[in-house]
């Protein structure tokens, strides 16, 4: 931005437009920064779009309820405080909360940040490794009907999720499994559709020669697996991975079915929750934002220290 | 000693005489068949045994608490003469088209403004930061700024002489409100999707066209739009699958109100069997969203003429 400005202001000074230069070739110069001056003030327009929600959850989080409505177009903070954070992570007592505008309904963030990152981490993981280990199966080995199952495999990611999360439901609840961390996982955790797709296409463009050089050692397939593929590939399976834990962590409509009961329930279904709890005439704006706040964090944090890769992944090795 | 030799001499001829099947080595299709298996369990039990069992709820009066009986296609029936579905059906179509259409646009521009202005890894990473939060997230913070009384957009609107709007409960503007905050939370991810298209259009192209004489909007429209169709396509119908599947936004918000103005498809069908328990009917229902699905995105690939290699 700066060196554009300073371009257009010092260009008369600046020997770089030699003489012969045409009134044509000028005009277009200058129609081109002003192109280029244009396009930088759209794109920071649409950063400020996409960043501002970010900063008002925070700067409502930070604010004192009963001051919201007299400074609502204030930027800073109304009234900073804290005690948003201390009533969603239970730290207030009820009278307490009750009177900065929160709710009687006991509300503990740690407990639902608990169970997000059990529940986000073990379908992680799970699911990463089942659909690496078939993932290579369809793209390396050879045994009879791969190209149909792997149509089929494929075929699953067409159909609406609602028509299989039905009878899921009713599994579920038949095996006991409600309101339970196994409930919520277990339809996730041995594959996704998606995950072989992804992990197939990176696995099909590797080369050969070093498998068939530890086949000629006398290597077992899972050897060659875990021992060379797996560790060749590891910036495929983590760009993968690091997906798969935002999905889970963000996802809302299962772990409703299934994962209402306190000591399951994640973040996403908390808020819900939270939400309709709030009272309706004066909702606790403060202590939403701060949840909601909490809910969003370790993603964001994530994705700040490893997100290089998922950038780089978006639109080259597959599309979700 | 004999008997090796003999199993032996048993299986070439087998193999000569099989060789499609003696192509594939014994230890390695059992390893593979190993290697599979765990998604396979997976894929079975909670994709093809659910989808058969949904199809045959859908002929029954399951209600989730005793087994229903067969009502053979009564549900089928009934969905025809659902107002309330129709409504919904309409409901969804226009979240989907405001959705899909303002997304694809505003991320066109961004990813065009990106490609001609910088590769920034930060710029990427700030723009796909909507689309990283959760939909229940984004809806809460949207919900505050967008409050009647004290939110800071329709004080805003205040300020500027506008007239506040009730954007949540004005049964009009509901749906669009919704389809806009989805728009905010992924238009930055296609728009990356977009931006990984023109990394493929060759910069020569543009350079050729600039000494043509051409500028950024004749460019524009002459290379980057033509060359970037494929991905567009692809883009679009995943977008409109996607966004058929609305919910998330709607059930921390509007729930379905005001006057079923935003009872999308997606929340009648929970709405159904969570809150009325009639499984029988959801799951017909359900079956039903997956052949329009199936059908709208069968026009969509006709009607753009994808080529196979497009979906690729």
């Amino acid at each position: 931005m700066t060196s554009v400005l300073e371009k257009t202001t010092l260009g008369g000074q600046t020997p770089a437009a030699p003489r012969s230069m045409s009134a044509a070739d000028r005009k277009r110069r200058v129609r081109r920064r002003l192109w280029k001056i244009g396009a930088w003030i759209i794109l920071g327009a649409v950063l400020l779009v996409t960043l501002f929600p970010f900063y008002w959850m925070l700067r409502t989080s930070f604010s004192t309820n009963g001051a919201l409505p007299g400074q609502s177009t204030n930027l800073l903070p109304a009234d900073f405080t804290l005690d948003a954070y201390r009533r969603v992570l239970g730290l207030s007592t009820v009278s307490d909360s009750l009177q900065q505008g929160g709710s009687t309904a006991s509300i503990n963030f740690w407990i639902y940040l608990r169970n997000s990152v059990v529940v986000a981490t073990v379908t992680t993981v799970f699911q990463t490794l089942f659909s690496a280990m078939a993932a290579y199966a369809f793209a390396r080995l050879r045994w009879p009907f791969r190209s149909a199952v792997f149509a089929l495999f494929l075929g699953a990611m067409l159909v609406p999720p609602i028509f299989t999360t039905l009878p899921n439901f009713v599994l579920i609840r038949d095996l006991g499994l409600l309101n339970t961390y196994a409930g919520i996982v277990l339809p996730g955790l041995l594959m996704s559709p998606f995950a072989i797709f992804f992990l197939r296409q990176f696995f099909l463009g590797i080369s050969t020669e070093v498998e068939e050089a530890a086949k000629i050692d006398g290597a077992g397939y899972f050897r060659i697996f875990f021992r060379i593929v797996v560790p060749m590939s590891w910036a495929p399976i983590s760009t993968l991975a690091l997906l798969t834990y935002i999905g889970s962590w963000n996802d809302y409509f299962w772990p409703l079915l299934v994962g209402q009961n306190e000591n399951v329930r994640v973040l996403t279904v908390a808020l819900g929750i939270f939400r309709a709890q709030t009272p309706n005439g004066s909702p606790d704006w403060a202590g939403l934002m701060a949840a909601t706040f909490i809910a969003a964090l370790p993603v964001m944090l994530i994705f700040a220290l490893l997100g290089r890769k998922v950038i780089n992944s978006i639109g080259f090795s597959g599309i979700k | 000693m004999s008997t090796t030799s003999s199993r032996l001499q048993r299986s070439e001829r087998l193999s000569a005489s099989r060789p499609a099947l003696s192509a594939f080595n014994r230890r390695e299709t059992r390893a593979a068949l190993l290697f599979v298996a765990p998604a396979a369990i997976g894929f079975i039990a909670f994709f093809v045994v659910p989808a058969i069992r949904g199809v045959g709820f859908s002929f029954t009066s399951y209600d989730l608490f005793s087994a229903g009986s067969f009502v053979g296609f009564d549900n089928y029936a009934r969905l025809v003469t659902d107002s309330v579905f129709w409504n919904a059906l309409w409901v969804t179509l226009q979240y989907v088209v405001v959705n899909v259409g303002l997304q694809t646009v505003v991320a066109l521009l961004i990813a065009v403004l990106m490609h001609r202005l910088t590769k920034s890894m930060l710029v990427r990473g700030l723009i796909l930061g909507p689309y990283l939060i959760a939909s229940v997230v984004a809806a809460l913070v949207w919900l505050w700024i967008l409050d009647y009384q004290i939110g800071i957009f329709n004080n805003l609107l205040d300020f500027i002489g506008l007239d506040r709007q009730s954007f949540f409960g004005n049964p009009h503007l509901a749906i669009f409100t919704v389809a806009l905050i989805n728009v905010w939370k992924s238009m930055g991810y296609t728009a990356l999707l977009l931006f990984a298209g023109l990394q493929t259009i060759p910069k020569e192209l543009y350079e050729a066209s600039s000494i043509d004489g051409a500028g950024e909007w004749k460019s524009f429209w002459r290379i980057t739009l033509p060359l970037l169709r494929p991905v567009l396509i692809v883009v679009l119908v995943i977008s409109v699958i996607g966004s058929f599947q609305i919910f998330d936004t709607i059930a921390v918000t509007t729930k379905g109100g005001p006057v079923n103005s935003t009872r999308v498809i997606y929340y009648y069908i929970y709405d159904l069997a969570f809150n009325r328990y009639e499984f029988g009917y959801a799951s017909a229902m359900a079956l039903a969203l997956f052949a329009i699905l199936a059908i709208v995105t069968f026009i969509q690939l006709r009607v753009t003429r994808a080529r196979d290699n497009d979906l690729a």
